[in-house]
């Protein structure tokens, strides 16, 4: 009987041993660099879950069949394990857990949203796991002191005071008044401190300034207060809910304003859904396949467009082609640093200094992307009710010329 | 003449909220169950009509289709999951209501995905008072089906068979059951009403505003504040305690700003509350 238990004991510890080998030489299997990620499949974020993870997928596939990532002289091929996190911060965070101390992941990509990349970074940060993310803005997670997140997209609160210094300069350089309406979350929250801060620097004064509780899906009385006090510029962030909520009630009660800026436009599919009615919002976005920055796996924004559409049916949202960026930043860290050590590809990410076809990344010292402006767009309809949204400002990639003020409902 | 907008956009919106109330009071009253899943019901409701909208047929007929198809999924509810909790304690009914509401959730996501969706009514605007008021005329068509449903089960419940059956049941189910009432019927046919009254709700919904898998819950908690505050059995309270809330939801943001417009309401619903069981106490008192 002892020497049974005994036996049981050396056969278990060297079971558990393997399996400990195995789990550290996880990160990297033959020719293969694993990557780790938590994707919301499911719940509330699903949709941009889907078009985050079919952005990862279009570039690995991409940087694989294009000869994979060289590291001391031999070439390695991406893939990566994905966890659904069903939308929920506190399963994304155990998801990261188990991806790095039992998959035995070494480097990280970002899952959907501010919230669960907010849940994540601690966790990636506490074992030293290089993150690239394309889908957390919040300027909160480049406050915190993290080494070991990297963000490819602009901080959210650069999201719309383009708007705003836009507005002044067809004011003739003078000030404006303006109205905003904020939901009560991280994201939308860091938008108005930019608000807050472009309204500042430009000495404009802020008449309206609304929080849209989580819940709520009616704004009429802030614009009430709109249609009373006439600002030069309306604001509005919510997510998606928020954007077709305020179209929606904007044309209802046809509410005149010059300007009307607001974010997650595409992720509403707001010409769609609204048609004509969305016409002349000026909308903030990372990315539009008008823009002409290149590289050569991709090439043009227009061709990531084309191919991504061959393969997914549907045209690429900017979640997606921020995604496949954070893929593109990792290859080239990891050529870079030529090792796996997650500290010497740590330090090779914080060096990036490229140009992907979604735009130019060079990471301040938070991790955020201080290199690519956000673009705005306006949606803009022809007779025949077709609508398309077009690039009109910074100057340098607008595709076409901004129409402002926005003419009168009566008018339309 | 910011006052009169605030009024009536309060009160088109109250009305709203009482239909989902009416039906959550009928049947908290009728079977002492308190529907977690009231606002998925909603949901589910709003995404009948939506989908009728995208194959082309304007989405008013939401407010026929949807409630005949949603009274089948009430009576389906009730007989797979409530009819087994019905007579018991009130905590079991919340926690399997709640459950629902997670499944019908997570359904609906799978089926419909998870964008915020709504349905376009294309009814134009009503301008009052020399254009200083406006109403979209998509909420008065809500306010006046909501208003119409709401009547026609008032007479329903009085004249018709089914509707004396229900109300005695509320009364007193045993005696009901002794005097020959199919109290099981009754209870499905309960359920069944409570979900086509949701299903209108939330066809009105997807008109008036947008849906989403996950934006039940808000309606289930509007709903069970307005049903706290009218009383159960008391319908025109429901109605009358719907549009008052409404309005004061609606001068709330205005006055205080929208951040407050949502806890002010529960701080209304804690006074309330508070009053009552002050009164009640009086009463009690005089009573010894």
């Amino acid at each position: 009987m002892k020497i049974k238990n005994i036996i049981i004991t050396f056969v278990s510890a060297i079971a558990l041993l393997l399996s400990t080998s195995v789990v550290s030489f996880a990160k990297v299997v033959g020719d293969k660099i694993i990557l780790g990620a938590a994707i919301s499949l499911t719940g509330k974020y699903s949709s941009n879950g889907v078009h985050t993870q079919n952005g990862y997928n279009l570039a690995v596939e991409r940087i694989n069949s294009m000869g994979g990532v060289k590291v001391g002289g031999k070439s390695y091929k991406f893939d990566i394990i994905y966890y659904d996190d069903e939308s929920n911060p506190k399963r994304a965070a155990q998801l990261a857990e188990r991806l790095i101390s039992q998959d035995g992941v070494e480097f990280m990509l970002g899952p959907y949203s501010s919230g669960l990349t907010k849940a994540i970074a601690p966790v990636t940060e506490k074992y030293g796991v290089p993150m690239v993310e394309a889908n957390g803005a919040s300027r909160s997670l480049f406050t915190k002191g993290y080494k070991y997140l990297f963000a490819v997209l602009a901080p959210a609160n650069l999201y719309l005071d383009v708007a705003i210094d836009l507005a002044v300069e067809k004011n003739n350089g003078k000030p404006v008044r303006i109205a905003q309406a904020f939901e009560q979350d991280a994201f939308s929250q860091d938008v108005r401190l930019g608000i807050l801060e472009a309204a500042k620097r430009t000495n404009s004064e802020i008449i309206i300034d609304d929080k849209l509780p989580k819940e709520l899906n009616d704004m009429a009385a802030t614009l009430v207060k709109v249609k009373q006090m006439k600002p030069d510029v309306l604001v509005v962030s919510g997510h998606t809910k928020g954007a077709l909520t305020a179209i929606r009630q904007i044309a209802e009660m046809k509410v005149d304003v010059p300007m009307l800026a607001m974010t997650h436009c595409d992720a509403a599919k707001l010409s769609k859904q609204h048609g004509k009615n969305s016409q002349y919002a000026l909308c903030a976005s990372q990315w539009h396949k008008s823009l002409t920055y290149k590289d050569k796996f991709f090439g043009t924004g227009m061709k990531y467009a084309k191919d991504f559409e061959k393969q997914f049916k549907y045209d690429p949202p900017y979640q997606s082609a921020e995604s496949s960026a954070a893929l593109l930043v990792f290859k080239d860290a990891f050529e870079r640093a030529n090792s796996f050590d997650q500290k010497k590809v740590r330090d090779a990410l914080a060096a990036t200094n490229m140009q992907t076809f979604y735009g130019n990344i060079k990471f301040a010292p938070g991790g955020q992307n201080v290199d690519k402006p956000m673009v705005l767009f306006q949606v803009m309809c022809d007779d025949s009710g077709k609508c398309e949204n077009k690039v009109v400002a910074p100057t340098k990639w607008a595709s076409a010329k901004l129409i402002h003020p926005i003419p009168s409902w009566s008018k339309r | 003449m910011i006052t009169i907008q605030a009024c009536l956009d309060g009160v088109l919106l109250g009305v709203l909220f009482a239909l989902i109330a009416y039906g959550m009071a009928l049947q908290w009253g009728v079977m002492n169950i308190i529907n977690i899943a009231q606002g998925d019901l909603v949901i589910l409701g709003g995404y009948i009509a939506y989908f009728m909208y995208l194959y082309g047929i304007h989405p008013a007929w939401g407010v026929i289709v949807s409630p005949i198809i949603m009274y089948f999924v009430g009576v389906g509810i009730y007989k797979l999951v409530i009819n087994k909790v019905v007579d018991r304690d009130l905590f079991i009914s919340i926690l399997a209501t709640f459950g629902i509401s997670i499944l019908f959730m997570q359904l609906m996501n799978f089926a419909f995905g998870a964008d915020v969706v709504l349905a376009n009514s294309g009814y134009g605007t009503t301008f009052l008072f020399d254009s200083n008021v406006v109403l979209p005329n998509s909420k008065i068509f809500s306010a006046v089906v909501s208003i119409v449903f709401a009547i026609c089960l008032v007479i329903y419940m009085k004249k018709s068979k089914l509707g004396r059956a229900i109300r005695a049941t509320a009364q007193n189910a045993r005696a009901a059951k002794i005097l020959g009432v199919d109290t099981e019927k009754v209870y499905a046919a309960t359920f069944g009403i409570n979900a086509a009254l949701c299903g209108v709700a939330g066809a009105l919904i997807s008109i008036t505003f947008t849906i989403h898998p996950y934006m039940g819950l808000p309606y289930t908690i509007r709903s069970f504040m307005i049903v706290i505050v009218a009383g159960l059995g008391n319908l025109p309270g429901v109605a009358m305690s719907g549009m008052g809330l409404g309005v004061f939801e609606e001068f709330a943001d205005y006055l205080l700003g929208t951040e407050f417009r949502i806890g002010s309401v529960f701080l209304l619903l804690v006074l309330i509350l508070v009053y009552r069981r002050f009164k009640l106490s009086r009463k009690r008192e005089y009573l010894k």
